[in-house]
């Protein structure tokens, strides 16, 4: 089988994490590498049999907490695709609800002799905790507001495939950043390969002291700015975030009527952008809240190969933290 | 109980200005002299050659967690880390289970005490029933049964009518109440300060505000009825300056801090670091300089520790489910003495002043300094001997501090309490 498995042993000489917890504490170098592993792995998925046998004998446990369907079947696929054997591992029928702790669920599956967990929670900072106590590796799946490193990998992933190079690049994310792990793991992504990155959304869904995110030397992180317009204006991609309908009640938003008319994006607002900015969202998409169904279905949005290299990004992720030999020493 | 003598200690007692080589001599429990040269005349000696002898240290703010949480901390456990710390005298606060809002649980708390009899234990009572903010406890039954303030502490008092209330009515006892100072609508959520670390992990923040608007609200109310607030564990450079303001217009208005937040800033929270979560949060450098300066000004008159004992696997936890809080009192004089004294910030009077009488005065009690004919409450220090924080050692049963590790200066070499060695 053509596989390119010389190009993944130079690739995981670079890798030596356990855990891929996010991307604040990634090198640039460490990110290149996991985007230049997925980009091999990418093939992979439009073969006619779509497997290998990478992770033979691997268990991968997709320990999601939070529900969530789209980010737990492209793990899911991504395992198989490597031949793990994956267990998933849903908030209805995980013994928390019940009363047991994180690190008690953990001790158990590990008792189980589990490989890799990838973690989904809606409180911050639980795969951290889960690294510190666990020997498997640990993937974050989306931990609350703090990070969601394979969402903003797969972002990159999607913007270099498009336009060729993330440095340099402008990039303006915009909606509910306060409560946006996609948008943490972003600022850290790009802002390390060399993106200039603006927030953008009302004051109220902007935390406090986000301009100081981000790695950039000598200079401010991102730039935030309340107006969509300059936020459009010279933008090379949008990310757009999706508004969860709780702002409303929580005061942060009037309504989502009127987060549309000040922030969503419409093609008669893309008139002003650059003729060839891609327009981006991690899904589900609010239709008519933050993005009109003619601009995520029209020619800029790269939406659907998104979740595409989503696929690939996970492959990478799971083949690099697990170690993994070469496959040529696998197959023997 | 036979006698004592105390020889050849450096004695340190603010409340009498005294600051020198003294002999203190110990009959039946009480000082009996205290002169620069005792003859033994048959008392046992204890050489205190080298160490600081000051009065032992008072505590207005410990969580004891009995009755309802021994598995956190009990009475007993909670009386020898006091007294591994220094402390002969602890305050302990209402929230327990059930809480402390009538007299069966004041007086279970004193007998406890009293049988254990490591140092003495003081309760605070609740202010509302259920400490649920809605109907005033009965204020005279909880004075009588030996409470020397009430608070609703884990809890503000968030009703300005009922504070008004309160504050008016216990003019009468002539005793404090101790506001623990946040707007629960503007903290609503939060587990840490909201700043710069919050937005990095994604955690939701309590903003200074929320504690100052309380502040400003307690001061205000505190001056329409003359009633006396004492906020509880200041955290933010504003409401430092609220109490200054205040205090300089009259207002009966005390205050305290704890060791923790006059050493440490929200970047211990670090990656998650739940030893760090405590609320009020650990706010920022600016706040931290604002506390300190309130202590060498006298804005903040005293140090309490908040010992807030949780288990393990309590804290073993994600930052949100965490429970807030430090166990404080076995650190509080080693990090008062690393962050204050060893700077050059407060001297070591003015340490153990924040630390003893003026403690002692705000409880109304007549501990916190040496004279003669008191209790012999007293604490021996090796100023300057070293110490690494090891959690695991402590006496209490809450090992969640976030100085563990820590190397710090100055160890408690003994503690009498009524003239009984009660450290060791």
């Amino acid at each position: 089988m053509a596989f390119a498995t010389t190009d993944l042993t130079t690739q995981t000489a670079r890798w030596t994490r356990k855990d891929l917890l996010g991307l604040r504490e990634l090198s640039a170098e460490e990110i290149r590498g996991i985007l230049q592993t997925a980009g091999s792995f990418r093939e992979i998925s439009l073969r006619p049999i779509k497997k290998v046998p990478v992770l033979r004998g691997k268990t991968v446990v997709n320990l999601f907490f939070e529900a969530s369907t789209r980010t737990r079947t492209s793990f899911e696929l991504a395992a198989k695709r490597l031949s793990a054997d994956i267990v998933n591992i849903a908030p209805q029928h995980s013994s928390l609800s019940k009363g047991e702790t994180v690190l008690d669920t953990v001790r158990n599956l590990e008792a189980l002799k589990v490989d890799i967990l990838v973690i989904r929670h809606a409180a911050a900072g639980v795969p951290h905790l889960i690294a510190q106590h666990a020997t498997s590796s640990v993937i974050n799946a989306g931990d609350g507001a703090h990070e969601h490193p394979t969402q903003a990998l797969l972002d990159l992933f999607t913007i270099q495939e498009k336009k060729g190079r993330i440095e340099g690049l402008n990039v303006s994310i915009i909606g509910d950043i306060a409560h946006s792990r996609v948008a943490r793991s972003n600022i850290w992504g790009l802002t390390k390969l060399g993106a200039h990155v603006t927030v953008c959304g009302p004051p109220t869904l902007i935390p406090p002291q986000i301009e100081r995110l981000g790695h950039v030397a000598g200079g401010a992180g991102v730039a935030v700015t309340h107006d969509l317009s300059s936020a459009i204006h010279g933008a090379d991609v949008l990310m757009l975030l999706r508004i969860q309908h709780e702002r409303q009640e929580a005061m942060l938003i009037p309504s989502l009527r009127e987060f549309r008319l000040r922030y969503g994006i419409t093609r008669e607002r893309l008139e002003a952008a650059k003729p060839d900015i891609l327009i981006m969202h991690p899904g589900p998409v609010n239709r008519g809240v933050e993005l009109d169904s003619s601009v995520a279905d029209g020619p800029f949005s790269v939406i659907l190969d998104q979740v595409t290299n989503g696929l690939a990004v996970r492959m990478a992720v799971l083949y690099l933290v697990s170690g993994a030999p070469k496959v040529d020493e696998e197959e023997g | 109980m036979g006698k004592i003598l105390i020889r050849g200690g450096q004695v340190i007692d603010p409340a009498d200005q005294r600051d020198g080589p003294f002999d203190i001599l110990i009959e039946r429990g009480k000082i009996a002299q205290i002169q620069p040269a005792i003859a033994p005349n048959g008392a046992t000696v204890i050489d205190a050659t080298g160490t600081l002898v000051v009065p032992g240290l008072v505590d207005l703010h410990t969580h004891l967690r009995e009755p309802g949480r021994e598995d956190k901390e009990t009475i007993a456990t909670g009386s020898a880390a006091a007294a591994r710390g220094g402390f002969t005298t602890i305050c302990a606060m209402p929230n327990t289970t059930p809480p402390a809002d009538h007299r069966g649980v004041v007086d279970l708390i004193h007998q406890a005490a009293q049988r254990c009899g490591i140092v003495s234990v003081h309760a605070v009572g609740s202010i509302t029933k259920g400490r649920q903010g809605k109907e005033l406890t009965d204020f005279g039954e909880l004075f009588d049964a030996g409470c020397i303030a009430l608070s609703d502490d884990g809890n503000p008092v968030a009703d300005s009518f009922l504070m008004r209330r309160a504050l008016e009515y216990a003019k009468v006892f002539g005793r404090p109440l101790i506001q623990h100072a946040e707007d629960p609508a503007l903290s609503a959520g939060g587990v840490m300060h909201e700043g710069l670390v919050s937005t990095t992990l994604g955690l939701r923040g309590i903003p200074s505000e929320a504690e100052s608007v309380l502040v400003a609200r307690d001061l205000a109310l505190a001056e329409l009825t003359g009633g006396w607030v004492h906020v509880a564990h200041l955290s933010s450079g504003a409401s430092v300056e609220l109490i200054r303001q205040a205090k300089r217009r009259g207002v009966h208005v005390t205050c305290e801090v704890t060791p923790h937040h006059v050493a440490l800033t929200h970047e211990a929270v670090g990656t998650f670091e739940t030893r760090a979560k405590v609320n009020p949060p650990l706010r920022t450098e600016q706040d931290r300089l604002a506390l300190v300066e309130g202590l060498r000004d006298g804005t903040i008159d005293c140090i309490a520790t908040d010992h807030a004992p949780h288990t393990e696997w309590e804290k073993d936890a994600d930052f949100d489910s965490a429970p807030f809080g430090i166990s404080g009192l076995e650190t509080a004089l080693g990090v008062c003495v690393e962050t204050l004294v060893k700077p050059g910030l407060l001297t070591w009077s003015q340490l153990i002043e924040k630390l003893s009488i003026n403690p002692a005065r705000i409880a109304g009690l007549e501990c916190g300094t040496l004279g003669v004919g008191r209790e012999a409450d007293l604490t021996l220090i090796d100023p300057i001997a070293q110490w690494t924080v090891d959690s695991q050692r402590f006496a209490s049963k809450g090992r969640n501090t976030p100085f563990a590790g820590r190397t710090l200066t100055s160890v408690v070499v003994r503690v009498l309490r009524h003239g009984v060695e009660v450290s060791r």
